[in-house]
C-alpha cells in the first residue's frame, strides 16, 4: 500500500472544507466514493474529485501535494494516522485533533491547532491568530499535543490554553498565552506586547525577549532550575526538538498576578 | 529449614542440596540525582536507611546501583534505589513517606522515576501538597513532574513511578565458615559481585546480615525468632544444621525486581565465595527456606554452580 495522495489540480475558486479527508474517514473507502466526497462550501457543490486527483490507498498516511490557503480544516478531529501537505493550508487546521501527525511544508492560516488534545502539528512556515486556542464560547484551547512553527505566529497563540506544548521558532504576536490555564510555550524569536495576560498557571519561555510585559508580572530574579534542563533534553529527543532555552540562565517572572499569579514567564539574562 | 541432602564441593566449598525460598513481593526502582555523587548517595542512603525487613520496616529497600550522569534524566550523577514490599499499597505507603522525609528534605536532590510498570504508585503527587499551593505541574513528552518552591530553590519530583507485582523478595544465601572474619570475608566479596547485578538489592547492613531468622518463636506475638539451628553457640543444646567445625554464619538476603535478577546475584555470589575458597573464607553454603510450602520462588543451589 502507498499513502493516499491528493493532488491539486489548480487554484480552488473558493474555500474549501477538508475535513472529511482524515484517516479514520477513508478507512474502508473505494477510490471512487472519495472521489465523490463533497468539500466545497458553496451552491456549486465541489467534490474531491473537481479539485484532487488521488493517487495512493492508504488512508493511514495522506498527501496533499499543492496547497492553498483556501484548504480550511485539514486533520480535523482526527485521531491517528499522519497528514502531510506540500504548501500552504487555511483556518482550523487539526483543530480538536487527538492524535496523530499533521506536517504543513507551508504555512497555516488562523486556528491551527484549535481546542486540540493530543498528537503533533507541525508547521513549516508562519501560523495565524489563536494558534492552540478556543473557539469563541468554549472555555479551553488546546488540551494537549504538540504544536511547533517553523515562523511566526499570530496574536493570542495558546490562549485559554489547558496542557500541552507550542513551540514557535520565530516571533510571537500581540497577547500570546492570554488566559492560559497551564502549559508550555516556547518562542525563539521576539515576542510582542503583554503575553500571558490574565495567565493562572502555565511557562512561557520568550527566548528572543519581549516588547512589553504586563505590570502584574513580577520578576523573581534568576533561577537555575532543573526542569529547564529536563524540559529542553526532552523536548530536543521529541517533536518540538532543540529549543533556544538549553543550557541558558533564564530570570523568572511570576504571574499574571491580576489573577491567579501562578503563571511564570522565563526571560533571557 | 529442609532439603539438605546430598552436598557438592567447588573448590573446597561444600554447597548444600538445599534452596532458597522466596515471595512475591511489589517491587520498584527510583532514580534520585543529585549536584553530586555525594549527595546523591546521602539522600539515597537516607531513604533506604531501616528498610531491611519488610515484616519490621514495612518495606525493604537498598541502593541498586550508582548512575553516571549521561545515565540520569537531569544529567547530573545519580543512584537507583529499589524497595520491595507485600503490596502495592504498602509499597506507595513506604515509598512516598521517605520521598518526603529523605529525598525532599536533601540539598539538590532530584527524583525521577526508574521502572516502566503497568501499574504505578505516587510519587511526586503523593507529597506536592508540601508546596501549600505554589506546587506546579508540568506535563510533557509523555512525562508528568511536580516542581515545588522549597528554601534551597526548587525540588523535581516525577509524578509516579511504575511497578512489578512479579518482584521476588527473600533469595537468600548462608555463608558458614570456621570463623566470623572469614565468615565475613566471604560475605564482603558476595556483595562485591553481587552489586553489580541489575535489579537487586542486599537491603541488610552492608547487604549482610549475621541474625538470620526463623518464623515465629516460643514468645507469644513474635513473627519471627533467631535461627537456632544455625546459631553456632546451640550446636549442642538445639537441632543444629552445624558441623562441628563451623564457627560463624551470616546469611545474604536478596530481593529483585524478577526471579531471573535473584538467581542471577545468587549465582555470582556463590562463584566469589567459592573462589575464595574455604581458607579464607566459608567452608559451606547453603539457603534457608520453610520446607517448599510457602514460597513460590525455589533458588536451588545446584542449579547455580559456577
Amino acid at each position: 500500500m502507498s499513502g493516499l495522495t491528493f493532488r491539486k489540480k489548480a487554484e480552488p475558486e473558493e474555500r474549501l472544507d477538508l475535513s472529511p479527508l482524515v484517516p479514520a474517514r477513508l478507512a474502508g473507502l473505494a477510490a471512487k466514493d472519495i472521489a465523490a466526497l463533497p468539500i466545497g462550501l458553496t451552491r456549486r457543490g465541489l467534490v474531491v474529485d473537481d479539485v484532487f486527483t488521488i493517487a495512493g490507498d492508504d488512508p493511514a498516511a495522506i498527501r496533499f501535494e499543492g496547497g492553498s490557503h483556501r484548504f480550511d480544516r485539514i486533520g480535523e478531529a482526527m485521531a491517528a494516522g499522519d497528514i502531510t501537505v506540500d504548501g500552504d493550508v487555511g483556518v482550523r487546521l487539526g483543530r480538536a485533533m487527538a492524535g496523530g501527525t499533521i506536517t504543513v511544508n507551508g504555512t497555516a492560516g488562523d486556528d491551527a491547532g484549535s481546542a486540540m488534545a493530543g498528537g503533533v502539528i507541525a508547521i513549516s512556515g508562519d501560523a495565524g491568530d489563536r494558534l492552540g486556542g478556543p473557539f469563541a464560547g468554549e472555555m479551553t484551547g488546546m488540551k494537549g499535543g504538540t504544536i511547533t512553527v517553523g515562523g511566526h505566529a499570530g496574536a493570542r497563540a495558546g490562549d485559554r490554553m489547558r496542557r500541552g506544548v507550542i513551540a514557535i521558532a520565530g516571533d510571537a504576536a500581540g497577547d500570546l498565552g492570554s488566559r492560559m490555564i497551564a502549559g508550555t510555550i516556547v518562542v525563539g524569536g521576539t515576542t510582542a506586547a503583554t503575553p500571558g495576560r490574565l495567565m493562572k498557571r502555565g511557562t512561557l519561555f520568550l527566548c528572543g525577549g519581549v516588547d512589553h510585559l504586563a505590570p502584574t508580572f513580577l520578576d523573581n530574579g534568576p533561577a537555575d532550575l532543573l526542569i529547564l534542563k529536563v524540559m529542553a533534553d526532552a523536548f530536543a529527543e521529541g517533536a518540538v526538538g532543540p529549543v533556544p532555552f538549553a543550557g541558558k540562565m533564564m530570570r523568572r517572572l511570576g504571574g499574571d498576578t491580576a489573577v491567579l499569579g501562578l503563571g511564570e514567564i522565563f526571560l533571557p539574562i | 529449614m529442609s532439603g539438605v541432602g546430598e552436598t557438592m564441593v567447588v573448590n573446597g566449598v561444600e554447597i548444600d542440596d538445599s534452596f532458597a525460598e522466596a515471595f512475591p513481593m511489589a517491587g520498584t526502582a527510583i532514580e534520585i540525582t543529585a549536584i553530586n555523587e555525594k549527595w546523591a548517595l546521602e539522600a539515597a542512603r537516607s531513604m533506604t536507611g531501616f528498610a531491611t525487613s519488610v515484616i519490621a520496616c514495612g518495606c525493604e529497600g537498598g541502593i541498586d546501583r550508582l548512575l553516571s550522569p549521561d545515565e540520569t534524566r537531569d544529567g547530573r550523577p545519580g543512584v537507583r534505589v529499589l524497595f520491595f514490599s507485600f503490596d502495592a499499597g504498602g509499597l506507595e505507603k513506604q515509598v512516598t513517606t521517605r520521598l518526603g522525609q529523605c529525598i525532599l528534605t536533601s540539598p539538590t536532590s532530584a527524583c525521577f522515576a526508574d521502572f516502566d510498570g503497568e501499574e504505578t504508585i505516587d510519587l511526586g503527587n503523593a507529597i506536592r501538597y508540601f508546596a501549600d499551593g505554589w506546587q506546579i505541574s508540568k506535563k510533557f513528552e509523555g512525562k508528568h513532574f511536580w516542581r515545588m518552591p522549597v528554601m534551597e530553590g526548587e525540588f523535581l519530583c516525577e509524578a509516579k513511578t511504575g511497578i512489578t507485582t512479579n518482584g521476588v523478595g527473600g533469595g537468600n544465601l548462608l555463608l558458614m565458615a570456621r570463623s566470623t572474619p572469614q565468615a565475613l570475608a566471604a560475605c564482603e566479596i558476595a556483595i562485591e559481585a553481587m552489586r553489580k547485578v541489575p535489579g537487586v538489592i542486599m537491603p541488610f547492613p552492608g547487604g549482610i546480615v549475621r541474625s538470620g531468622s526463623k518464623v515465629g518463636g516460643k514468645y507469644k506475638g513474635m513473627m519471627a525468632s533467631t535461627n537456632d539451628a544455625y546459631c553456632p553457640t546451640l550446636k549442642a543444646v538445639t537441632r543444629s544444621e552445624l558441623t562441628p567445625e563451623i564457627g560463624s554464619v551470616l546469611e545474604i538476603v536478596i530481593d529483585g525486581l524478577s526471579a531471573e535478577a535473584v538467581a542471577d546475584a545468587m549465582r555470582v555470589g556463590i562463584k566469589a565465595v567459592t573462589d575464595l575458597g574455604p581458607v579464607e573464607g566459608a567452608i559451606r553454603i547453603g539457603a534457608g527456606n520453610y520446607g517448599g510450602n510457602l514460597g513460590p520462588h525455589h533458588f536451588h543451589l545446584k542449579d547455580l554452580l559456577p
